[in-house]
C-alpha cells in the first residue's frame, strides 16, 4: 500500500503509537481515525499515541474534540506533530509534545517560512503563561507578557512588548548578532546564540532595554535609547 | 433554573481546593441555594471526609456513569443543610473509569436537579483535570501565596485560556498577613501582577481551617470564624453579590486583633 491511498497509518514507537494521517478533508480523516480504533478497540485501549498530521491547520477547538474523542476510547494524545506552525502552536498552547524523541526517519523537520529568508516573524497576541514554549525559526513579536515557566526560542530577534520573566532565546541557529528587547526585562534567563545570562540586573522602576552580544562576547542588557 | 457548574483547580496539589470547595457549598447552601459537589478526584476520594459523610456513601461518580445506579441515589444528602449533596469519586477505580464526555452528560442531567454544581478537581494537568473542567461554565483558580503554586497556577490558567474555556477567577488561600508584612511571603497583588485574573477571594491561613477538615465541620459553619467568612464571601460573589474584601492586614482589623490575642504577632 502507497502512502497516498491511506488515509492513516499506524507505526509502533518506543513508548506508544505514531499515527500519521494523510492529505484529505479533516473531518473525514478524523473519522476514518476514530473508526480504526474502534474496530481494534483492545489494541489501542490505554494507548498513548503521537499524531503526524502533516500539513493540516488544526485550531484549538478541532484539536481538543479530537482529543477528547480519543480519550473517550481510552486513548491519549500525547504528541502533535505538523509542518504548519498554526498546527504547532494549537499542540504547544494544549501542552502537546509537538516532537518525539526520535526524529522522523525520512526528513528533519522544516517549517514553511525558511524559504521566506530572515524577514519572518511570528506575531504572538497574547500572554505566555507558565509551560507554554514558542518555537520559530525567523523573529518572534509577543505582545504581552513571558511569565515565569515561558519559554521562547527564536531563530532571529525577540520584540516584547510587556514583561519578560520566563526564558528567551534568540539567534539560536547561532546568529550572535540577534537581540532581545522588551518593555521590561526581569527574566528568569536570557540566551543569544550560546550565551547565556543568568541574571540581569532588575531594574527598580523597568524601563525598555534590549539584550545583545557585546565586544567582548558577553551577553549583556541596557536602557533603550530613543532617537 | 438550570445549574451553574463550577470546577474548583490548581494544578499544584494541597492547595486547598477539597477545603474550598466543601466550604464554598456549605455557604452557598446556607443562603438557601441547592448544591451538589462533585468529588473528581477518583482514586483519591476525600471530599466526603471533609464533608463529614463518609459513612453514607452506597454509590460513587462511576456507579452512576456506569448505570449502576440512578443519579438521585448517588447524591448524598448533608446532615445539617437540607438541600446539600454530594457524588463521592469511587476509591477503587482509577481515572480512565470516567470520560470528558462522561462528565458533560453528568453535568447536564444535574443541571435541573439543583443550582449549583461544584466539582473538585484532582491535582496536575493530566486526564483528571480535563475530565473535571470538561462540563465546567465557570471555573476557579485556587493558590497560595507561594511561587511553586503560583507557577501552577499560571500554567493552568493557560491551559483553560487555550480550552475556550473562559477567563478563570482566583482564590487566593492561606495568606498569611503578618509574613506578607516582613515581606517572607507573596502578597495578593504580586500573585494577581502575574497571574491577571480576577480575584473572587482571599483566605487567611488558619489553623482551625484544619480542625475542621478533620472533624468534617467545613469552616464555613462557624459564624465567627474569618477563614469562613472569607468562603462565605466568595459564594456571595458568585452570586454576583458585590462583596468587598476582608482587610486582613489592618492592625486595628479584627483579623489583626485575634492574632495579637492568641499571641502569634
Ligand atoms: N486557609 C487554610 N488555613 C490552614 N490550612 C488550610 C487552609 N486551607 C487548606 N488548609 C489545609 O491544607 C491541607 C490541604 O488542603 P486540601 O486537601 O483542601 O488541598 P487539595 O488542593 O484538595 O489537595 P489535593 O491536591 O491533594 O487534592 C488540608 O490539611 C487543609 O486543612
Ligand atoms: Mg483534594
Amino acid at each position: 500500500m502507497d502512502e497516498q491511498t491511506v488515509p492513516v497509518q499506524i507505526k509502533g514507537l518506543r513508548d506508544g503509537l505514531l499515527i500519521t494521517i494523510g492529505n484529505g478533508e479533516w473531518a473525514a480523516l478524523e473519522a476514518a481515525l476514530l473508526e480504526q480504533i474502534h474496530a481494534r478497540q483492545s489494541f489501542f485501549r490505554g494507548a498513548r499515541i503521537a499524531l503526524d498530521v502533516g500539513s493540516h491547520i488544526l485550531r484549538v477547538n478541532e484539536l481538543v474534540a479530537l482529543r477528547d474523542r480519543l480519550s473517550d476510547r481510552g486513548v491519549s494524545l500525547w504528541a502533535v506533530l505538523s509542518e504548519s506552525p498554526t498546527t504547532e502552536k494549537t499542540a504547544q498552547l494544549l501542552g502537546l509534545a509537538t516532537r518525539i524523541s526520535k526524529p522522523r526517519p525520512e526528513e528533519t523537520r522544516k517549517f514553511a517560512v525558511d524559504d521566506l529568508g530572515n524577514a519572518t516573524a511570528l506575531f504572538v497576541n497574547k500572554t505566555l503563561r507558565s509551560g507554554t514554549r514558542i518555537e520559530f525559526p525567523g523573529h518572534v513579536v509577543v505582545v504581552g507578557d513571558i511569565n515565569p515557566g515561558a519559554e521562547v526560542v527564536a531563530g532571529g530577534n525577540v520584540i516584547v512588548w510587556g514583561r519578560v520573566r520566563g526564558m528567551v532565546h534568540a539567534g539560536a541557529k547561532g546568529d550572535s548578532s540577534a537581540y532581545i528587547c522588551a518593555l521590561d526585562l526581569s527574566p528568569a534567563q536570557l540566551r543569544i546564540a550560546e550565551e547565556v545570562s543568568a541574571i540581569l540586573t532588575p531594574l527598580k522602576s523597568p524601563r525598555p532595554e534590549i539584550a545583545s552580544i557585546n565586544q567582548d562576547g558577553k551577553l549583556q542588557s541596557s536602557p533603550w535609547e530613543p532617537g | 433554573m438550570s445549574a451553574k457548574i463550577v470546577t474548583i483547580t490548581s494544578g499544584k496539589g494541597g492547595v486547598g481546593k477539597t477545603t474550598a470547595v466543601a466550604n464554598i457549598a456549605v455557604a452557598l447552601a446556607s443562603l438557601g441555594a441547592r448544591v451538589c459537589c462533585i468529588d473528581g478526584d477518583i482514586g483519591l476520594r476525600n471530599l466526603d471526609v471533609v464533608m463529614g459523610l463518609e459513612n453514607r456513601i452506597v454509590y460513587d461518580i462511576v456507579d452512576v456513569i456506569e448505570g449502576r445506579c440512578r443519579l438521585r441515589q448517588a447524591m448524598i444528602r448533608d446532615k445539617r443543610l437540607p438541600e446539600l449533596y454530594l457524588i463521592p469519586a469511587a476509591q477503587t477505580r482509577d481515572k480512565s473509569a470516567v470520560s470528558p464526555s462522561d462528565m458533560v452528560r453528568l453535568g447536564d442531567e444535574l443541571r435541573n436537579e439543583v443550582d449549583w454544581v461544584l466539582i473538585d478537581s484532582p491535582a496536575g494537568i493530566e486526564r483528571g483535570f480535563r475530565n473535571s473542567i470538561a462540563a465546567a461554565d465557570q471555573v476557579l483558580v485556587i493558590t497560595n501565596p507561594e511561587v511553586s503554586a503560583v507557577r501552577d497556577a499560571d500554567r493552568v490558567i493557560g491551559l483553560l485560556e487555550a480550552e475556550e474555556k473562559g477567563s478563570p477567577s482566583l482564590i487566593l488561600n492561606r495568606l498569611n498577613p503578618s509574613m506578607v508584612r516582613n515581606h517572607d511571603m507573596l502578597s495578593a497583588e504580586d500573585v494577581l501582577d502575574l497571574l491577571a485574573i480576577r480575584l473572587i477571594g482571599v483566605v487567611p491561613e488558619d489553623e482551625n481551617v484544619i480542625v475542621g477538615t478533620n472533624r468534617g465541620t467545613p469552616i464555613a459553619l462557624e459564624p465567627k470564624s474569618i477563614a469562613g467568612q472569607a468562603f462565605r464571601n466568595i459564594a456571595r460573589r458568585m452570586c454576583g453579590e458585590d462583596v468587598p474584601f476582608l482587610e486582613l492586614d489592618n492592625k486595628g482589623s479584627l483579623w489583626a486583633r485575634i492574632q495579637r490575642m492568641t499571641g502569634r504577632k
